[in-house]
């Protein structure tokens, strides 16, 4: 550095840098930051889990200690009827979603709601837990915060799960790694735009929906339909599980790939599934050889598949 | 490789390092755009191979995205400066030891990394979805030995000033640490929501503003006085270039979610900061197709100024879409659609692999001591690039064009499905041709080192004949 104007220089490229790191680092996190979580936000972060990419509890994104979503209408501790609530349960050993373990992410007023009315600092996560989201009348606003259902209620997560039809448990946690490892994200957006899509796909999200969230996957190329509020366009299994199986059975034209490996060996009535077979089946199908397609087996409850199709009816 | 690993660093013959970084890069490029290809082919043909987890798009897409990032481009830049360095500084390169390790740590590192994405081990963030260990290795294996060899080796230079590329290789180094180490922090610290969605185009927007666009420039500005035999035209828009690239380059991260919930005041800024990207855009083009002026005959007949001229004019189309697509008043009708693809792909497969090539072909060839070994075989690979590159392009272009109109009005989704399949094939076909011209340029360099005629001492390879 012999030149003088080397060390100036060296000083203003700091000076530089170090503003628009300023300017694009530190300003955004503090405005973000101070962002109260909406209702949707809490149920996205309560029934995908702490995080659906790699993480310690689940290295290999196979859905390992993920929570369950399940749908009930009587009270999983007494029995008696109640209305129908959803709810988020934790087996033991399955890591809190980011707004349990650090509730100041959740905002203001549903961080203080969800730790005094809904006790979320006495869940722990080695016994397991239920959350539930509610909502509170605060001086005209109405906010949503999150109960400790084990807490407040002595909903255990066994008697939660055993509490709901198996129709109405959705692997939603498990469904949403099977959506970043299979990179759904790829092609399917989950971010409509707030220009133009309200038409289409519905409304594009605000500002508060993703506190606690990890990974968004919002997706940047879009080759194939938003899928943000896709449960709420097509909410039938069935025809889920023939898109899944080959996409070509129910859109001629889709350029989707077949996603049939996540079925694995054994279908819902535990019979062998004979991939060979079926294609060799599908292709006469396709050949005119046949009338109809082959039938699609139906997942097993442990299936990739079944979790996957749960994520993607249970985005409304 | 591993004889010079333990060897002494005075045993290793100079240049080594750069000559190793030379033919990984190349191995990498036909590695990334034949993946490239094959995905195009899932593309325009969705049965081409179907029912094999490991070979769905979905597990291959980040794949192919990944190995030509960290692979060709990055190491060709690592070549680029383990030779362009020192000769700029009169000296030799501070350790090709080091170097040596670097490029072995970086081959190994890379092949782990991309097959654990290959098998779906993701964080789920597009270009930071290396998992978390992955990415420590890239900043203190890969990029923090790079920097290394680069500042000691400008500090212990044997000139007084240092020239515009040093200047640009110096800072690039250091701001890919910090955009590396920054971009991947809400993985580290499990940041979520919209801070880690914001951060994730933090990275995806700095990585290429502040390691690959200067970088690539920064090589043009070698190799064009080098070969040509001209002077810079200007050292003083060479400033200008290279402190609008620090500031203005630096800032418009948010302009990638301009439809997302963020906060307006960060959209807007972007936006306006994106449209002064043209300032080093403007600055770069012109100072270097200054510095052509009354050699223009070599841009037809020398081999590596064909390859950075045209890297050069192909930053006029990029800049021209990356300033103004991103204003909101252009944004809405592109985001998301293949328009985007297609200018990603000017970006990495126009501009900057055209500079990154014609870095690799002049530097194997002077630290080789060999003149390359067919002129027919590497014009054929500039044309099979450059008519793939803009078959790709073009069709992509077309093709969001396309996709833009189909969301503005509302037309039933498989329509525009159905509506871009000639150029899904279109795009197939350009993007194997590139993937072909690589496995030529391949050969031709295996055999230049093979082969090439001896560059006698004190000659530069251009000044020699071609044989063939």
């Amino acid at each position: 550095m012999a030149f003088r104007e080397y060390t100036i220089g060296s000083r203003m490229f700091g000076l530089a840098f170090g503003t628009s790191m300023f300017i694009t680092l530190y300003m955004p996190a503090m405005d973000i930051r101070n962002v109260s979580v909406t209702d949707v936000g809490l149920h996205r972060q309560l029934s995908f889990g702490r995080i659906s990419g790699f993480s310690y509890e689940d290295p290999f994104l196979q859905g390992k200690a993920k929570p369950t979503t399940v749908f009930i209408s009587k009270d999983p501790a007494n029995g008696s009827a109640i209305e129908a609530t959803t709810a988020y349960v934790y087996p033991a050993g399955t890591p809190f979603p980011n707004g349990i373990r650090h509730p100041v992410i959740l905002g203001e007023k549903p961080q203080q709601l969800s730790v005094t009315t809904g006790k979320i600092e006495m869940a722990d996560d080695t016994k397991g837990a239920v959350f539930v989201v509610r909502t509170s009348d605060q001086g005209g606003d109405t906010i949503s915060y999150i109960e400790n259902a084990t807490a407040t209620r002595g909903w255990n997560p066994e008697a939660t799960i055993n509490a709901a039809s198996e129709d109405n448990t959705l692997y939603v946690g498990k469904g949403k790694v099977m959506f970043v490892r299979e990179g759904c994200w790829w092609c399917h957006t989950l971010l409509p735009e707030q220009t133009q899509d309200w038409q289409y796909f519905g409304a594009p999200p605000m500002l508060g929906d993703f506190n606690g969230e990890s990974p968004t996957a919002f997706g940047s190329d879009r080759k194939a339909p938003d899928l943000t509020h896709v449960g709420s366009r097509n909410s039938s299994r069935e025809w889920m599980m023939m898109h899944f199986f080959n996409p070509r059975l129910v859109q001629p034209y889709s350029i989707m790939p077949r996603y049939d490996y996540l079925w694995g060996e054994k279908d819902v009535d535990g019979k062998t599934i004979d991939y060979d077979g079926w294609r060799s089946e599908y292709n006469k199908y396709v050949a005119n050889e046949r009338i109809y397609p082959p039938e699609v087996p139906v997942p097993a409850r442990d299936s990739e598949a079944r979790a996957l199709i749960d994520f993607v009816v249970n985005l409304k | 490789m591993f004889k010079y690993m333990f060897a002494k660093n005075e045993d290793i013959p100079p240049g080594s390092a750069a000559i190793f970084f030379g033919f990984s890069s190349i191995l990498w490029f036909i590695v990334g755009t034949g993946l490239g290809s094959f995905n195009a082919a899932k593309l325009a043909f969705p049965d081409f191979v179907t029912g094999i987890e490991m070979l769905s798009f979905g597990h291959m897409r980040q794949v192919h995205v990944l190995a030509v990032i960290m692979g060709w481009i990055s190491m060709a830049f690592a070549m680029a400066m383990m030779y362009i360095t020192p000769a700029l500084g009169n000296t030799k390169l501070w350790s090709e030891k080091l170097g040596i390790w670097n490029c072995f740590i970086w081959n190994l590192g890379l092949c782990v990394g991309l097959i654990l994405l290959w098998f779906g081990v993701t964080s789920g963030r597009e270009y930071s979805d290396m998992i978390w260990p992955v990415d420590l290795v890239i900043v203190f294996g890969i990029f923090l030995p790079l920097g290394i060899n680069v500042w000691m080796t400008i500090k212990t230079r044997r000139t007084q000033g240092i020239y515009t590329t040093n200047w640009f290789f110096g800072a690039a180094t250091f701001m890919v640490i910090i955009v590396f180490t920054v971009g991947n922090s809400p993985e580290f610290f499990q940041l979520t929501g919209l801070t880690e969605a914001y951060l994730t185009w933090w990275f995806a927007h700095n990585v290429l503003g502040l390691w690959i666009t200067p970088v690539a420039a920064a090589i043009s500005y070698y190799i064009v006085p080098k070969v040509t035999g001209n002077p810079l035209y200007s050292h003083r828009i060479g400033h200008l270039h290279f402190w609008s690239v620090v500031v203005f380059y630096s800032t418009p991260a948010a302009h990638h979610l301009m439809s997302a919930p963020l906060p307006e005041w960060l959209k807007s800024f972007a936006s306006v900061e994106g449209v002064l990207i043209l300032v080093p855009a403007i600055a770069f083009v012109s100072n270097l197709l200054l510095t052509m002026s009354g050699k223009w005959k070599m841009f037809v007949e020398n081999v590596e100024i064909k390859f950075t001229i045209t890297g050069v004019l192909l930053a006029i189309p990029l800049n021209m879409q990356g300033g103004f697509q991103q204003t909101r008043a252009i944004n809405w009708y592109i985001h998301g659609t293949g328009w985007i693809v297609a200018h990603a792909h000017l970006a990495l497969l126009g501009f900057s692999t055209f500079l990154e090539a014609a870095a690799v072909y002049y530097g194997l060839q002077t630290l080789l001591r060999r003149k390359l070994y067919s002129l027919a075989l590497a014009n054929f690979h500039f044309w099979m690039l450059l008519i793939g590159f803009s078959t790709y392009w073009i069709s992509m272009t077309i093709a969001g064009l396309i996709q833009g109109a189909g969301k503005i009005y509302e037309v039933p989704y498989i329509d525009v499905v159905i509506a871009e399949h000639p150029y899904m094939i279109a795009r197939w076909v350009g993007g194997t041709m590139v993937f072909l011209g690589n496995c030529v340029w391949l050969f031709n360099m295996w055999k230049t080192m093979r082969q090439g005629t001896l560059i006698p001492a004190g000659r530069l390879p251009h000044e020699l004949a071609y044989e063939r």
